[in-house]
């Protein structure tokens, strides 16, 4: 069992996994650092790395680089820090690939780096690497509650993705509810996209948004933002210590009963924004056996995680923002270059940038109310249709897997993982290649005749 | 095949054309035109985009005879054809 190797490899089956690997994929490419992800932190990984001289391949699933935050609807120029990160990405000479999703990512055996193989246009590509940048991002806390399944009920961050991917919401009547820095924006974009914003709801209170508010001085930079932001929200009402109960509707979300736990109230609406904050992407660290604590990835000054020649920058490290995760990128792309002492002036900001975060989280702490949104006929696993009552709480997330398939479905548990760890406490359990769904042919491809099995572990 | 501007494109979603600015998803594209309904849930359920960015697998579609293709990841392109009926 090729795939078998992390449950107690022997090394004969470490390295022929690996001499499989790195010979059969029909398209391969070697490099000395191989960045995944091409938002903020691997733009930034990227840059100081090709530039200090170092041959450098980008994978990132999107078609376009910029990750979530500098994603641009089709035909628009990107602006600002944006435009100037991506430009010096390209002066740089790092290849960026396109629309490659990350299957698995081997660690050579002798020592000498690693392979990612990935999946694009359905043809598998293996990058080889002397070291590895994660900069895999984060993505939206989902939690569950009464109607949360209906169409027309997306994510915050997911209303601004599928926007700047031209999804119109003019005329539209859309709702926010949820929590974090993120709901301000997206409603402002929404909004001039001629969207009828009919209320944002922050599950915060309000005093901890105002004392988070109060504190942002100390960052000019967020705190213009978050100016132009209100500015462009006056006309809409930023209701704090609110939260979604249900969403209900025919075949699609039409209403929603909005409370502040202590009376409730029902909207019509025709799009419901719901999610709460973001957690660290960290599905390829913990793959590789980084140590992952509740923060996210663990990295040393250097942004360089428990296994050696492995880095990892921006949110899998602790969700921090955009400007945080470009000092990480930096830092963590001069370390994989072999520079970290060049990457030293930029520690006094990644130090005060962490600090933020921290208040910020603290600021946007979820309530315990949104424990007991969802009833036991609610889904919790959308993939597998698996009600929240069909779980024993005195389980573990592997437990859950074998008795009810919660977890185990197309997305891989990233949406009921983070759901479930919230609800019930539950870690997340452990990574199992392949890290997205694949066609059979990407793991059978050309010169291949070992087909691993798809069944190791658990 | 309808006449298409040079900036659109048109693709085919369970038979009945779609017409799209190009360089949208395929997601947006669906949406746009109404589409509410990218696949069945193992229970029956309707479903649709939920995360836009790839992670949720809720908006997965049948692209050009391929399975499971994240509609929120494609670009349109002309002549592309959509199933949302496929099992998947």
């Amino acid at each position: 069992m090729a795939f078998g190797y992390r449950r107690g490899p022997s090394r004969d089956a470490l390295t022929d996994y690996w001499s499989w690997v790195v010979t059969s994929a029909s398209s391969r490419m070697a490099c000395d650092v191989v960045v995944i992800g091409a938002g903020p932190a691997g733009i930034a990984a990227a840059t100081r790395a090709a530039e200090a001289g170092r041959r450098v391949v980008v994978l990132d699933e999107s078609p376009q680089v910029g990750g979530q935050i500098w994603r641009h609807r089709p035909g628009r120029v990107p602006s600002g820090p944006a435009a100037r990160c991506i430009a010096r990405l390209e002066r740089s000479r790092a290849m960026v690939e396109r629309g490659a999703s990350v299957v698995d990512i081997v660690i050579d055996p002798s020592g000498n780096g690693c392979a990612v193989m990935a999946e694009r246009a359905g043809a598998p590509l293996v990058v080889q690497g002397a070291a590895l940048i994660l900069a895999t991002g984060a993505r939206e806390r989902f939690l569950p509650f009464p109607g949360w399944t209906l169409p027309g009920v997306i994510g915050v961050g997911a209303a601004q993705a599928l926007h700047k991917t031209g999804m119109s919401f003019a005329g539209k009547r859309v709702v926010i509810a949820g929590s974090g820095p993120l709901l301000l924006p997206v409603a402002a974009s929404l909004a001039a996209d001629g969207a009828r914003i009919a209320l944002v709801a922050e599950q915060a209170s309000g005093r901890d948004v105002m004392r988070f508010a109060a504190g942002l001085w100390r960052h000019p930079a967020t705190l213009v933002q978050a100016a132009r932001y209100r500015a462009a929200f006056m006309r809409t009402t930023y209701a704090t210590g609110q939260w979604v109960t249900h969403a209900r509707g025919d075949g699609r979300v039409q209403e929603v009963i909005i409370t502040d736990g202590w009376t409730s109230r029902t909207m019509p609406c025709d799009i419901l924004c719901a999610a709460f904050g973001l957690v660290p992407d960290t599905t390829l660290a913990r793959l590789l056996g980084c140590v992952v604590n509740a923060n996210g990835v663990v990295v040393d000054e250097r942004q360089e995680t428990s296994r050696l020649g492995v880095y990892c920058a921006g949110e899998p490290t602790g969700v921090g923002g955009m400007e945080l995760s470009l000092v990480e990128g930096e830092i963590a792309g001069l370390s994989a270059a072999g520079r970290p002492d060049e990457a030293r002036p930029l520690h006094a900001r990644r130090a005060s940038l962490r600090a933020s975060a921290a208040a910020m989280a603290r600021a946007f702490a979820l309530r315990d109310e949104l424990r007991s949104l969802a009833t036991p006929d609610t889904i919790v696993c959308r993939c597998e249709d698996v009600p929240l009552g069909a779980v024993d709480r005195g389980w573990t997330t592997r437990q859950a897997k074998l008795y009810t398939r919660a977890g185990m479905g197309a997305c891989q548990g990233r949406v009921c993982g983070a759901a479930l760890e919230y609800l019930n406490g539950w870690p997340p359990d452990a990574v199992r290649v392949p890290a997205i769904p694949v066609r059979c042919s990407t793991l059978t491809s050309e010169g291949t005749e070992r087909v691993p099995s798809a069944t190791h572990g658990a | 095949m309808s006449e298409t501007k040079a900036s659109e494109v048109t693709i085919v979603v369970d038979g009945r054309e779609v017409r799209a600015p190009s360089g949208v998803s395929v997601a947006a594209a669906m949406w746009n035109a109404g589409v509410t309904t990218f696949r069945t849930s193992v229970s029956g359920e309707r479903r649709a985009p939920l995360c836009g960015m790839g992670t949720c697998f809720e908006c997965r579609v049948t692209i050009d005879d391929v399975a499971q293709r994240r509609a929120c990841l494609v670009t349109v392109a002309n002549g592309l054809r959509v199933s949302t009926r496929a099992e998947s």
